[in-house]
């Protein structure tokens, strides 16, 4: 059992959670994640670090509220316990020194991208920070990584803040092929293979962090594999960060759909034995 | 000392009697438990088929020399609880090893009964001993004072640490097991299913080390959480590593990870651990379409089998050898029979299909006839080529084995490993000073009463190397 010590919504349906977790404030690196079960009838689910706190023991967590469990999640105030919180699971992220380094993110993997932005930049590296947003209103932790990198750029879908456009289209308006020498990218699946499709043959080292299906989070169950240089690597004990010009998106999003009906099924079930929260 | 004069006749030639078990046909599609239980009548009959030898050669071939024959003798008697106080002296897990021992190969094994007539059931009067005491689990405990000796922690809370706890304690040792998963148990709770060991049986005899004053924390991964240098550092005196054989093998064919293509582990743990078999009352789901193929021979293709037709799927289970090389149990092997469970023999996978949207929908297969014997004594099985087919299919699960849980090796490399499983010496004692290791992590994949076995020789290493006396207490 973990306690909340904060929460504050960064944007519509977006949640930061601050959670005293004094082991893993301890170990964990940038890029590494967590297995929560928000209550104790929950499924377990996969979340980036994105901070922590030495002075409270706590780490931070950011959560999109779409599905049962993430709504679960954010539906726990400051003091209330959070039934299971495991980790620091996966690897570090990669890190270099002395390169031009661009982190790329859209939407929540925007908070995700923020320790590994971070550690870059404490790395040695010169960061340019591009993040993308629905609106305006959707832009989250934006002090926090202006803080961090030598140069953030916002995206928006409509325009209303910063480049008109997606994540990858203000790549391409900014950088060409010696621009970076490294990168790393988070988001959703269609933008990550966007941004690997834009820089094959740039020359560009660029990983992606991975966010599949996963239950143990060990290397137990084998349901988040993924497939990396036609290699099957188990992307919570290998990853989740792959060389993103190598990882195979269109599987991933296959894969990742697969229990997308249940899910829906499960969000809209009102459980006969009286478990349900809502 | 010579033991007290019988009360009653032994008679060896009473048949030995049946384990009751649910309707072939309710049970296929309910996560009840399959095998009801001796009733008194049966136990006293079967009680009274043990001779009760000079030299009881069960008690020499039980892994934790439970004294059997003497709790046998107790339930002849009708003194039910006086058996179950005869097993406690050696396990706290009648419940469970009741069920999930493999006694066959070990105390029924070497039933001198068995030599002339069929051997006694010590299993199933086991398990009798165990239900009839349940109710009193929460009594036995409560007269243990709390523990002040030194610290000592055990990874994973599978039976190897089970065992290992329950030995400690006794000696006075202060006892943490620490558990990467939210449930207790480890193999027992995310491997077997709950019609072979139902949960609250698990529970209770766990909930006994608790009130004995072991110390259990979830949600903490050994070499993630903490390293074993930070443990030591908490002041735990020993560490015994006890993380089983948690890493599946994969079939390594094209194919492989189209949806509805689940290891054994993932669609086990699914269910079990999970409850997918509750959804959408649980919140996991699990994919079982109408037609689903196991491939592979051993307890788990069994188990994956029973649970996909449970849940309404058309199962058979595919292996590469034949009926008598399957090395499940052979009373699981007959319960999938019975609940209608199709075998496929000599034959293999060798590669997936899918549709469009990337389901599994047919599988290739190969016939294969059995060759030479290989390393293991068995006949090889050998290919022919031109005997590829396809099978529809929506669901399939690989239960082709498991090697040892990679996670706590990876970060700590003082750890000498081969084939990713610890080395330990005649004692018990890995390659780290007070580390010691045991139960499938040792041995690749095993069972739960060599793992326990292990967890027991383990606990008595740990207290000899803690208390200077290499003497057993």
């Amino acid at each position: 059992m973990n306690r909340v010590l904060a929460k504050r919504e960064l944007a519509p349906l977006v949640t930061l959670l601050e959670v005293e977790a004094p082991r893993i404030q301890r170990r964990w690196k940038a890029g590494q994640f967590i297995i929560i079960r928000p209550l104790e009838t929950s499924e377990r689910i996969p979340l980036t670090i994105v901070d922590s706190n030495a002075e409270r023991q706590s780490i931070t967590m950011v959560i999109q509220a779409i599905g049962k469990t993430t709504k679960e999640a954010v539906s726990l105030e400051p003091e209330a316990l959070m039934c299971d919180l495991v980790g620091p699971l996966g690897e570090p992220a990669t890190m270099s020194k002395g390169k031009n380094v661009v982190c790329m993110a859209g939407g929540v993997g925007v908070a995700e991208l923020l320790p590994v932005a971070k550690a870059f930049h404490q790395a040695g590296n010169r960061v340019t920070a591009l993040c993308g947003a629905r609106s305006e209103n959707y832009r989250i932790l934006d002090a926090e990584l202006k803080e961090a990198v030598d140069e953030l750029h916002w995206a928006t879908d409509d325009g209303s803040f910063g480049f008109h456009g997606n994540v990858v289209q203000l790549l391409n308006s900014l950088a060409g092929p010696d621009t970076f020498q490294e990168g790393h990218v988070i988001g959703p699946i269609p933008m990550m293979k966007a941004a690997a499709e834009a820089t094959r043959g740039w020359g560009l080292k660029l990983h992606a962090s991975l966010n599949p299906v996963m239950i143990d989070g060990t290397g137990m169950c084998g349901g988040c594999r993924v497939t990396v240089g036609h290699e099957v690597k188990f992307a919570c004990v290998d990853g989740p960060e792959f060389d993103a010009h190598l990882v195979d998106f269109d599987e991933l999003t296959r894969r990742n759909r697969a229990y997308r009906e249940m899910e829906q099924e499960s969000l809209n079930h009102k459980c006969r034995v009286g478990l349900d929260i809502h | 000392m010579a033991a007290p004069p019988l009360k009653y006749k032994p008679n060896p030639k009473a048949p030995r009697q049946a384990l009751p078990l649910l309707d072939a046909q309710v049970r296929a599609r309910t996560a009840e438990e399959v095998a009801l239980g001796f009733t008194p009548e049966q136990v006293s009959v079967e009680a009274q088929r043990c001779l009760q030898c000079a030299k009881p050669t069960c008690v020499e071939a039980c892994p934790l020399h439970i004294d059997i024959k003497r709790f046998i003798a107790r339930l002849a008697e009708n003194e039910f609880q006086a058996a179950h106080d005869v097993i406690s002296e050696q396990s706290p897990f009648p419940g469970v090893c009741g069920r999930v021992c493999q006694h066959e190969l070990f105390c029924e094994d070497a039933c001198i009964v068995g030599r002339k007539w069929d051997p006694v059931a010590i299993g199933s009067l086991e398990r009798f001993a165990a239900d009839h005491a349940r109710l009193r689990m929460q009594e036995l405990a409560t007269s243990y004072p709390k523990p002040t000796g030194p610290k000592v922690a055990l990874v994973g809370s599978g039976p190897a640490s089970l065992i290992a706890a329950y030995d400690l304690i006794r000696w006075n040792y202060q006892v943490t097991i620490f558990e990467a998963l939210h449930k207790l148990g480890g193999v027992l709770a995310y491997g077997i299913p709950n019609f072979r060991l139902p949960r609250e049986i698990l529970r209770e005899e766990i909930a006994r080390l608790q009130n004995m004053g072991v110390e259990f924390v979830v949600d903490f991964i050994a070499g993630k959480t903490a390293s074993l240098a930070e443990l030591m550092e908490e002041g735990y005196q020993a560490i015994f590593i006890g993380t089983g054989a948690g890493l599946p093998h994969m079939m390594g064919i094209p194919g492989e990870n189209l949806v509805g293509v689940y290891t054994a582990n993932e669609f086990l743990t699914r269910i079990n651990l999970m409850e997918a078999f509750k959804f959408p009352d649980a919140p996991t789901p699990v994919r079982v379409g109408k037609r689903t193929i196991v491939v592979g021979g051993g307890n788990s293709a069994m188990d994956a089998a029973r649970w996909a037709n449970r849940m309404g799927s058309e199962t058979t289970i595919l292996y590469r050898r034949g009926r008598v090389e399957l090395k499940a149990r052979l009373e699981e092997i007959e319960h999938a029979e019975e609940e209608g469970i199709k075998f496929e023999f000599l034959a293999a996978p060798v590669a997936l299909y899918g549709d469009e949207n990337g389901y599994v929908k047919e599988i290739e297969c190969i016939r294969m006839e059995l060759g030479e014997p290989d390393e293991s004594g068995r006949r090889a099985p050998v290919p022919i080529e031109s005997s590829r087919h396809r099978i529809a299919v929506d669901t399939v699960v690989a239960a082709i084995g498991q090697a040892p849980n990679p996670t706590l090796q990876k970060v700590t490399p003082q750890l000498i490993t081969r084939r990713g499983r610890i080395l330990i010496d005649e004692h018990g004692e890995t390659s780290m000073a007070h580390v010691y290791a045991g139960g499938d992590v040792v041995r690749g994949g095993s069972t739960v009463i060599l793992a326990m076995k292990d967890g027991r020789a383990a606990a008595q290493a740990i207290h000899n190397a803690l208390s200077g006396t290499p003497e057993v207490q």
